[in-house]
């Protein structure tokens, strides 16, 4: 962007939405910069779809105000839909017609005129590479390819801002990354705000800020570095012969809480790559094996509500429970 | 307003093309209408003697003209459901032209789709004995594409609510029996007995047949099983009146329907 001054391309002001007695969006408010991929990071049922929904105006608000592209998402809504692309949470493709036919349709309903229109469908296609397969329909695609579809399309009519709903649910690894390169050349190539959910934490990584939502309220927002910093230090996880006599000596020598999961303990520290030496010429017990590791977003969840952000089943996530209790509970001693 | 009337065009454009594009649709259109006419109507002319020139089969066909035409029309609503279940109907609802413009492209996309489905009924004529002016053939059109657009939006406004594919299919079920027995599709309306014509002559859709009737068979042709209000016989005029305003009111409500639409 060629000025200073950082505009606003979305603003999000005291917003309300209930269905009969459950508040699915409790009172938030946020901005989206222009330019930007905004995250919006939490659990299932958070909120973030319906927040989605009223910001492109397929919900009206209970309360509050939505500002996008300077209009207003209840009283100027085809202005707005005009300025958003959508990719939805769940296939919305005709997969009874080609791909061509899709995008001649979205160009149709998005007032593109056809001699723009032809030119500009071929570009996209052949961005998102389905020009060769322009022709067959779409039931015919795999789930990657109609994602890629649907990205394109929503490129189409050339939106100031692109809303992903977890635009790589449902996908395996290796289509997920591909989906990913895309969308971040995308961001290069054209001028667009991004406006990303997701409850894939590795996925909210590469948002310029995110904001964590929870129980229908924005409960943190910030970039992703300084929303790990607020973890406040590395995760480390030792293996040991005795556990029980290591958690008393950590406690003893270093006043530190650590968690016992079968022959592992688990502990955080400010400054991991110090500290390991230290414990190692230290350590009086038997040693098995040490490793550390950078806080991660879903270390930020769980410090912020004290929960998982996707239930896992295991050890891993029972451990983070416990710990996290601890943690609400005992104020975490030695940690910060 | 160009911007949703162009709207209205590719919404109605998108029902044509899937309908071209699925073509076996068109021939499973003939199964009904020909267990209805050919089987049906051969038996009961069996038992019936011809009256002024005319056989029950002539009778019949204009009625499964009708029967077709409506029960097309009203099923063209599943395809709203269809693109609920199969998520496209969000690409439509964001769009930015006007609800307004999505019922009245799918209520003219159905209507077009049904009024085809009645003219290929057409091959009939033969089997039929009828004489069809071309006059009367362009008529047909015109009442097909009336009757069609009434019965789509009644199915639009059913689809705007119902939310899943089998209580759709089910409820159409229901609907559409008693649309189509308790009309003139296959008995004359004046020789049923009082309650049950009073009960036709409430059903809108009767009048659609009835002009569809006029317009096959002719209106002399067609007087002895015409509908009598107060002893005055209907016009095709005040049917196609009759079939306006309750296509008229069920378009509106179609309407009303989509735009509270979430």
């Amino acid at each position: 962007m060629a000025d200073d001054e950082i505009k606003d391309i979305i603003e999000v002001k005291r917003l309300t939405k209930k269905f009969g007695k459950l508040v699915a969006v409790d009172d938030i408010s946020f901005s989206v910069r222009q330019g930007e991929i905004f995250g919006f990071l939490g659990p299932n049922g958070a909120g973030k779809t319906t927040t989605i929904n009223i910001l492109c105006t397929l919900m009206r608000p209970t309360k509050g105000k939505v500002i996008l592209n300077g209009y207003d998402v209840v009283k100027q809504s085809n202005q707005v839909r005009q300025s958003v692309g959508l990719v939805f949470q769940d296939p919305s493709l005709d997969i009874k017609l080609s791909a061509l036919q899709n995008m001649q349709f979205h160009a149709g309903v998005y007032n593109v005129p056809s001699k723009v229109a032809k030119k500009r469908i071929a570009s996209v296609l052949k961005m998102v590479d389905l020009w060769d397969r322009r022709n067959d329909t779409v039931q015919t695609y795999s789930g990657g390819m109609r994602r890629r579809l649907e990205i394109g399309r929503g490129l189409l009519h050339f939106p100031k801002v692109l809303f992903l709903d977890e635009p790589t649910l449902g996908l395996d690894p290796q289509t997920r990354s591909h989906i990913w390169d895309y969308i971040l050349d995308l961001r290069k190539r054209l001028d667009i705000t991004i406006f990303l959910t997701t409850h894939y934490m590795e996925e909210a990584n590469v948002a310029d800020r995110i904001a964590v939502i929870d129980h229908g309220k924005v409960i943190a927002l910030d970039t992703p570095e300084a929303l790990k910093q607020m973890v406040g230090g590395d995760v480390i996880t030792l293996q040991t012969g005795n556990p029980e006599a290591a958690v008393a000596e950590l406690k003893e020598k270093h006043n530190i809480e650590a968690m016992v999961e079968g022959q592992s303990i688990h502990f955080e520290v400010e400054n991991g790559e110090k500290f390991i030496p230290k414990l190692v010429r230290e350590f009086k017990g038997e040693l098995q094996a040490v490793s550390m590791r950078r806080p991660t977003l879903d270390d930020v969840f769980l410090k912020l509500t004290g929960r998982e952000i996707r239930e896992e089943a295991g050890g891993q996530a029972a451990f983070k429970r416990a710990w996290a209790v601890r943690q609400a509970g005992g104020g975490g001693r030695g940690f910060h | 307003m160009r911007r949703n009337l162009h709207g209205v065009y590719i919404i109605w454009y998108r029902d044509i093309l899937r309908f071209w594009r699925d073509r076996a649709r068109m021939f499973s259109s003939f199964g009904m209408p020909i267990l209805f006419l050919v089987i049906f109507g051969s038996g009961i002319a069996s038992i019936f003697p011809e009256q002024q020139g005319f056989n029950y089969i002539a009778f019949m066909y204009p009625g499964i003209i009708s029967m077709v035409v409506l029960m097309s029309a009203i099923m063209s609503g599943v395809t709203v459901v269809f693109d609920r279940e199969f998520g496209f109907l969000k690409e439509v609802l964001v769009a930015p032209i006007s609800r307004t413009a999505v019922a009245v492209g799918k209520a003219l996309g159905g209507a077009t789709i049904s009024s085809f489905q009645g003219l290929l009924m057409l091959v009939f004529i033969p089997f039929a004995k009828v004489d069809i002016t071309v006059g009367n053939g362009f008529m047909l059109v015109g009442l097909m594409l009336l009757l069609s657009l009434s019965l789509t939006s009644l199915g639009l406004l059913l689809a705007a609510r119902i939310r899943s594919m089998e209580a759709f299919q089910s409820i159409m079920q229901l609907m559409v029996f008693p649309l189509v027995f308790v009309s003139p599709v296959m008995f004359p309306v004046e020789t049923l007995p009082g309650w049950l014509a009073t009960i036709v002559k409430i059903n809108p859709v009767s009048y659609g047949v009835d002009a569809i009737r006029q317009a096959v068979m002719g209106v002399e042709a067609s007087a002895p099983f015409g509908i009598y209000l107060f002893d005055y016989r209907m016009s095709i005029i005040l049917d196609v009146a009759v079939v306006a305003l309750f296509g008229g009111i069920m378009l509106a409500l179609a309407i009303r329907a989509f735009r509270v639409q979430e």
